[in-house]
């Protein structure tokens, strides 16, 4: 009231943070270090059993890593529902297979293609439907999946019902992986050196891109539209962009897990691309947990290893999914390893209790004099605004603040959620 | 000419019937029920079923007969899906709108697969098959059995027009879709005619399976995935959401299928109908009769 120049400044921190966890029991650290020794693990497999049928099903299981992540970006970061999602899968596996086959192009000179037929896809697809509600998202990629498979089936140059025959592996400036490579007298062979690609290439680029795109601002602008598009367009986010940007990166993942599987199979036909793979996919998202990397890895392995370890089974695993989608939204919404689960044993940074705030967002230093002053006054008002801060948190975002250490106390109604 | 118009005309009278069901249970509780094609499918097995056990008694496979499997299939598709709305949907009511659309998807899933586990996944060829000589009419070839399924479509849509615009319930229903909140506050009872809704919704598409299995012949468990879709593109056509609208949808989607499927060949009809549907939603989201939707926060 006094002055008249006064700048909005942010209230001062009401305690001291507590100082970070370090050591190898910190979340974040120990996750890494989890995530590095699967990858040595994975690298090691070959020399402990390198049977085709093995190298086989794990190269597909890591597409299908692949896959899901860009999945993940869509539905778990963003939110939108994506029935179609193999459609890009095989937009990239026909548009590198047509341009090797019969341009004779190599591998590595289709993906600027394929990166390019995904975008275009994905705009086509998204431009309309996304300024839409989001239901009208999910129907219109169904659609869409299903236009993607009819044409292929349908069209001359992509070889009609019986496909692509004779795609080639990956090659670079005339190497390919099918003469092999012998390095200190061991010989690695193409179907070997394609699973070390898958690995580097597919699990480098899909969980640590993915895992860190989602951290990053992009990131939390497609948290945010998920959580509430309204309130973030009021922060600032253009959320049609955000959602357009999901979608097209998540386009671009498909079509190159699609390369990725057609130099694998080095066969393709319409019917690798049918509805059932692709809730097949989603299913390893949302089962998994949807925007959390370790939850969407193994419900990606989840699902394309379950009709190698349960054949007898497997006519009956569809039936089993479904069930379990069902019974998954109902009781355990977030997955079976939710985005914000921390494993129990790690040490999350202390949080001191906090007390009550009495002012939120502060006008100048003697304002807020006045304003405790007067709050003091009366002292039902501060158990008032205690009581709303604490209501109105949303619980998700809370979660994940508090594991951050920055947030105010919120355990009593979330912790149970989060943990595993 | 006229024959193509015939063809889209019929081909349509069913898209409208399991549009109508889409388009009231999307209008009501804002879900696409991702289920209702399942749920026309589902009508064409219990039909199986049912017919299997009254060829048994009677002996006879005619229209009668027919009209009789249709009513009780309808009672039987309606009563699944109110189950499956207790059951799957009822629980994520307030959930948010992903969760509730994962689980259709679930719910779909179920049902196609659970079939093929009972059925087999081999096509399975319905044991009444409509046909008749055909009439020649102003150059188009209609038949009977045509007419007569045309009819009761016909029959179903008006019976369902005047339940929901002349009914107290149907007053109910059209009060929900406008405010959820202020028709519990005037003593609706919301969970009774939402029911009611999946009710409704159910058991037209399970007459319009029932219909189509005798009229194309064979029946298989993924029949009902296209023809959702279909129906969708027909009620997002209309306008979603609006009974007449799903109606009208249903005709023009059919009239447009029928003249694409003559200019382009039959194997571009679904891509024709989708590439519809994309431009539909690109130019007028709202559907022919569709009023302009706000987005309520």
């Amino acid at each position: 009231m006094a002055k008249t120049t006064q700048r909005l400044q942010a209230p001062k921190p009401v305690i001291e943070r507590p100082p970070a966890i370090t050591g190898l029991l910190a979340p974040d650290r120990f996750m890494k270090l989890v995530g590095l020794i699967l990858f040595i693990g994975a690298a090691v497999l070959p020399f402990i059993t390198a049977t085709p049928y093995v190298i086989s099903i794990l190269t597909s299981a890591m597409i299908y890593i692949v896959l899901a992540m860009g999945l993940n970006v869509v539905v778990g970061y963003a939110g939108l529902l994506d029935l179609g999602y193999i459609a890009f899968m095989a937009v990239g596996a026909y548009t590198s297979g047509i341009l090797t086959t019969q341009f004779g192009l190599s591998m590595l000179e289709t993906l600027p293609f394929v990166i390019l037929a995904c975008i275009l896809a994905g705009v086509i697809i998204g431009g309309p439907t996304l300024r839409l509600r989001s239901d009208y998202l999910a129907i219109v990629t169904l659609g869409f999946g299903e236009i993607v498979r009819i044409t292929a089936n349908n069209l001359q140059v992509t070889g009609g019902p019986s496909g692509i025959h004779g795609i080639p592996t990956w090659s670079f400036f005339g190497w390919s992986f099918a003469d092999g490579l012998d390095i200190a007298g061991i010989h690695f062979n193409s179907k070997i050196l394609f699973y070390y690609f898958v690995l580097i290439v597919g699990i480098g680029l899909a969980v640590v891109a993915v895992s860190r795109l989602g951290k990053g601002k992009l990131g939390r602008a497609w948290k945010s539209v998920r959580d509430d598009e309204d309130v973030s367009e009021a922060m600032g986010i253009n959320g049609y962009a955000t959602k357009l940007m999901a979608y097209i990166i998540g386009a671009v993942w498909g079509g190159f897990a699609g390369t990725l599987m057609a130099s694998h199979l080095s066969a393709i036909s319409p019917n690798s691309f049918e509805f059932l793979y692709s809730a097949l996919v989603l299913m390893a998202v949302v089962l998994g947990g949807m925007g959390s990397t370790p939850g969407v890895i193994i419900g990606a392995l989840f699902v394309s290893l379950a009709p190698e370890f349960l054949r007898d089974f497997s006519e009956w695993r569809f039936l089993l999914f479904g069930v379990l989608l069902v019974v998954a939204m109902i009781f355990r919404p977030r997955g079976i390893w939710p985005a914000t689960a921390v494993l129990p044993f790690l040490k999350k940074r202390e949080i001191p209790q906090v007390p009550p705030t009495e002012t939120v967002g502060v006008l100048g230093e003697e304002e807020a004099g006045e304003a405790e002053l007067a709050d003091a006054d009366r002292p039902g008002k501060i158990d008032d605004v205690s009581a709303r801060n604490a209501e109105t948190a949303p619980s998700e975002s809370m979660d994940s603040i508090a594991i951050d250490g920055q947030g105010p106390p919120q355990e009593n109604e979330t912790k149970g959620e989060g943990r595993l | 000419m006229f024959q193509l118009i015939w063809n889209g005309l019929f081909v349509g009278s069913f898209y409208a019937l399991v549009a109508l069901g889409y388009s009231m249970v999307y209008g009501i509780i804002k879900l696409l029920n991702f289920a209702h094609g399942d749920l026309y499918m589902l009508g064409s097995f219990l039909a199986f079923v049912v017919l299997g056990g009254f060829t048994g008694l009677f002996g006879l496979s005619s229209i009668p007969v027919l009209i009789l499997v249709l009513l009780i299939t309808m009672l039987l598709t309606g009563g699944i899906g109110v189950l499956i709305e207790r059951v799957a949907y009822r629980p994520l009511r307030t959930s948010p709108r992903l969760a509730a659309l994962i689980t259709a998807v679930g719910v779909s899933f179920t049902l196609e697969y659970a079939v093929r586990q009972i059925f087999g996944a081999s096509p399975l060829v319905f044991p009444v098959r409509l046909q008749g000589a055909p009439i020649e009419i102003l150059g188009a070839r209609i038949t009977l059995p045509q007419l007569t399924l045309m009819l009761i479509a016909a029959i179903l849509m008006f019976l369902l027009q005047r339940y929901v615009m002349h009914s107290r319930e149907g007053r109910a229903m059209r009060a929900i879709a406008l405010d959820q909140t202020a028709s519990l506050l005037m003593g609706v009872n919301v969970n009774r005619v939402i029911s009611r809704t999946f009710f409704i919704g159910s058991a037209l598409a399970g007459a319009a399976g029932v219909m189509a299995a005798a009229y194309y012949g064979t029946i298989d468990f993924l029949m009902g995935f296209v023809i959702g879709l279909k129906a969708f593109t027909a009620a997002v056509i209309g306008g979603i959401g609006n009974l007449y609208g799903a109606m009208l949808g249903g005709l023009v989607l059919g009239l447009l299928e029928s003249f694409g499927t003559h200019f382009l060949g039959g194997q571009w009809r679904d891509v024709f109908a989708f590439g519809f549907l994309i431009l539909f939603l690109v130019f007028k989201p709202t559907g022919i009769l569709g009023e302009r939707v706000v987005e309520r926060v």
